[in-house]
């Protein structure tokens, strides 16, 4: 693991999962950073920045996902998406 | 979960009559009411809530498909149907690129996870580079069903 690997573990908390809009938002949050971002569910290791990877997650409520982000923005990268999926919720209602 | 067990195929519309983004979805959910996969009497309903929220976001997720869906009461099993359209069709996709391929699905709205699996085998399916090409060349019901199937035993 080179040194600009970070790892996170979140959870999925609002009550419809992972479907198709928190995806792209995930994906959105993702693209804005150069660091390589990988989102898995303990199964499947999926690249975050395509909404079509991201969906077939298929996260549900309650549900832990690791998020892995190399590169020098990693850091910040994954502190956006633990606040977009744990805090904001994706602005919906929690499960 | 496998896409043949979702994909209604008497529903499914290889040569799409309709032109625009409104047009495909009421024609694809009035293929669902002809078949009898959802109440003909909802069809109406149905087609303006998947317009509803296709116009929230656009489901046109780029690479020539797009999946419009809903959650709704209106219905009581998950179904979904396929139109294909070679001219294309402008769904707003992410990509800005025309659609080629629409695969929709309605799910009941009290059962969010069942809705996520039903996702996640599309994706799978959709994901896959020879299955997009292959689903954009077809122009029957038989070889997507026949595509479906092959895809389903790898």
């Amino acid at each position: 693991m080179s040194a600009d690997v970070r790892e996170i573990e979140v959870e999925i908390k609002n009550e419809y999962g992972l479907h198709m809009r928190p995806a792209m938002q995930i994906v959105d949050v993702a693209s804005r950073f150069a660091s390589e971002i990988t989102v898995s569910n303990g199964e499947t290791a999926v690249d975050a920045k395509s909404i079509m990877h991201v969906t077939m997650l298929a996260a549900t409520c309650g549900m832990k996902l690791t998020i892995t982000a190399d590169g020098g923005d990693a850091e910040e990268a994954l502190s956006q998406l633990r606040e977009l999926i744990e805090v904001k919720m994706f602005d919906e209602p929690a499960g | 979960m496998k896409l043949e067990d979702i994909i209604c195929f008497d529903a499914v519309v290889p040569k799409l009559a309709s032109v625009d983004r409104d047009g495909v979805i009421n024609e694809l959910v009035s293929a669902l009411g002809k078949s009898g996969s959802i109440r003909k009497n909802k069809v109406a309903e149905i087609a303006q809530a998947v317009i509803t929220r296709e116009s929230e976001a656009s489901t046109g997720i780029g690479k020539g498909v797009a999946v419009p869906h809903v959650k709704t009461d209106l219905v009581k099993k998950i179904v979904a149907t396929i139109g294909c359209c070679s001219a294309g069709i402008d769904f707003s996709s992410l990509d800005k690129q025309p659609t080629y391929s629409v695969l929709l699905l309605l799910s009941p709205a009290n059962d969010p996870d069942c809705h996520l699996q039903a996702m996640e085998t599309i994706f799978k399916y959709l994901q896959k580079d020879d299955f997009r090409k292959f689903l954009r060349q077809s122009d029957t019901s038989e070889s997507i069903h026949d595509l479906i199937t092959d895809f389903s035993d790898e």
